[in-house]
């Protein structure tokens, strides 16, 4: 983890305060949902599995929420898709994917029926309202990551 | 079941930046709880801890906590990766189990080593939401606007929670921060994370809370009045806030159901609701009524101490049944995203 202060300082009582930056720089085996459901956002396609009572679950569930079973069906999903709530960052933070100040937003993608967690670029807190269409905006070189969609932009239209 | 009762607690002053250790800021607190019981060391059966790594910035930092109690002669002890509340409930489990009839419960953390909200977000989904680094409040606002936009809180009910928790806790010595804030003044306030506003946020502390438990009769030995125990219940909801309702508790209220909140009358509710939106949700996840006090310490509001403000919630509740200004009280711990952990106990004189 890094972000964190980095300031060298004695406090009153004379104790000295250093930075102690923490990394988790260790590579991890995601498992065969969020594999494909990774691998998919590399290719610019979102992918959800399907619940035993038919709902599309985005980003994947691994395991039914009801049944508790192996989810094995696979939906695809629109990179468009409505905010249903949203909240305003004034000052990014180290790992945002954008810079400038922008929304959080939880996204309903067409077709799916759980929402995405993601920012959207809307400018100005006042340019946006819950209930707005949005697209993703893919990264100029994908990863695998969640990150491949860099954020949501505002769009016009109607769900699709 | 063994009747089980809290009958002793103590809590350090809550501060927003420290230098000291975790032990050293657990040594006073653990001598005081003891005092308050009128225990030693050697009275105690089982001791459980609550705290967490990533507040402290070191792999199993608990071991080194086993200072502050001292471990020769050799002592019976565990650890929980959460608030101290749910050390609580394990030490509670461990008194069912017929081995031991007291345990000294522990909570402490030192939000300010780093950037809390920033720390907060390594509880999220590390594959999927975590990479995108929202912050704690970012997440919180999301859920209030949620709430504010279908009508299931107001901007000025949410101020009102604001308004009262500030106003308690001008008579709470630990609190960090407290004040008397006039309803307009607290709407008129700057956004800080749209629809929040500073006051609608937790004040994270630095923090201790110990909390002695006792068994039947040995509790009714060491102090006048213990505050039984009567139901204790933990739910967690899912993992995935794409598939959570941001608008209800559903945890906190079949935590409530199975504690028995609802078989009486509750005088006093100690509430760990970090934002004041939460506090509406449950408030109504746990059936409470105009009747019930809330948060009389100020709650998270106004101290949010990690790993222990659940803990301190129990010790608040604990001491007003105690001291007889309540005969029901519930004591509740949160841990998770829009609080995706609850923890409810019932709390009663005899």
């Amino acid at each position: 983890m890094s972000g964190g202060t980095s300031e060298y300082s004695i406090a009153a009582d004379g104790s000295f305060t250093a930075p102690l930056e923490l990394s988790y720089p260790y590579k991890r085996t995601v498992g065969p949902i969020l594999s494909r459901f990774l691998t998919g956002l590399r290719d610019q396609r979102i992918e959800g599995t399907k619940g035993s009572d038919g709902r599309v679950h985005v980003p994947p569930a691994e395991f039914d929420p009801i049944t508790g079973e192996h989810l094995t069906e696979w939906a695809d999903v629109a990179s468009t898709g409505t905010i249903v709530t949203w909240s305003w960052q004034p000052a990014p933070v180290e790992g945002n994917t954008l810079q400038h100040p922008f929304a959080w937003a939880l996204i309903s993608l067409d077709g799916a029926d759980t929402n995405v967690l993601h920012a959207v670029d809307a400018g100005r807190a006042d340019a946006i309202k819950t209930g707005m269409r949005v697209t993703a905006r893919w990264a100029d070189e994908p990863s695998g990551s969640i990150t491949d969609i860099v954020c949501f932009d505002l769009t016009s239209g109607s769900p699709a | 079941m063994r009747e089980v009762a809290i009958i002793a607690s103590a809590q350090a002053d809550n501060t927003s930046t420290t230098t000291s250790t975790p032990v050293e800021m657990l040594i006073p607190v653990i001598q005081q709880v003891l005092a308050n019981a009128s225990m030693t060391k050697t009275d105690i059966g089982f001791w459980c801890h609550g705290s967490c790594d990533y507040m402290t910035g070191q792999p199993f930092s608990f071991v080194s906590a086993v200072d502050a109690l001292g471990a020769w002669p050799p002592i019976i002890e565990s650890h929980v990766e959460a608030d101290g509340a749910f050390a609580l409930y394990e030490a509670w489990l461990k008194i069912q189990t017929g081995e031991i009839d007291t345990a000294l419960v522990f909570g402490n953390g030192r939000s300010s080593s780093g950037d809390i909200n920033r720390i907060l977000t390594l509880q999220l989904d590390p594959y999927v939401v975590g990479p995108l680094w929202p912050d704690d409040r970012s997440i919180a606002a999301m859920q209030a606007r949620a709430c504010l936009e279908s009508g299931v809180v107001t901007e000025r009910a949410m101020a009102e929670v604001a308004q009262r928790n500030h106003r308690n806790a001008l008579t709470n010595p630990k609190a960090l921060r407290s004040g008397d804030h006039s309803i307009e003044a607290l709407m008129a306030a700057q956004l800080v994370a749209d629809p929040l506003r500073e006051l609608d946020c937790p004040a994270h502390a630095d923090g201790v809370t110990a909390v002695i438990i006792a068994a039947g009769d040995r509790a009714r030995s060491l102090v006048a009045r213990p505050a039984w125990i009567r139901g204790i219940d933990h739910r967690i909801e899912s993992q995935n806030l794409g598939n959570r309702s941001m608008t209800t508790l559903p945890s906190a209220a079949l935590a409530a159901h199975k504690a028995g909140v609802g078989n009486d009358k509750i005088d006093v509710a100690e509430l760990h609701a970090p934002y004041s939106h939460q506090e509406l949700l449950l408030t109504t996840a746990l059936g409470l009524s105009e009747s019930t006090t809330i948060n009389p310490s100020g709650g998270a509001l106004c101290a949010n101490p990690m790993m222990s403000a659940g803990l301190a919630r129990f010790a608040e509740a604990a001491t007003r049944v105690m001291n007889g200004t309540a005969d029901r009280a519930i004591g509740h711990a949160s841990s998770g995203p829009w609080m995706q952990q609850n923890l409810v106990c019932v709390l009663e004189g005899e």
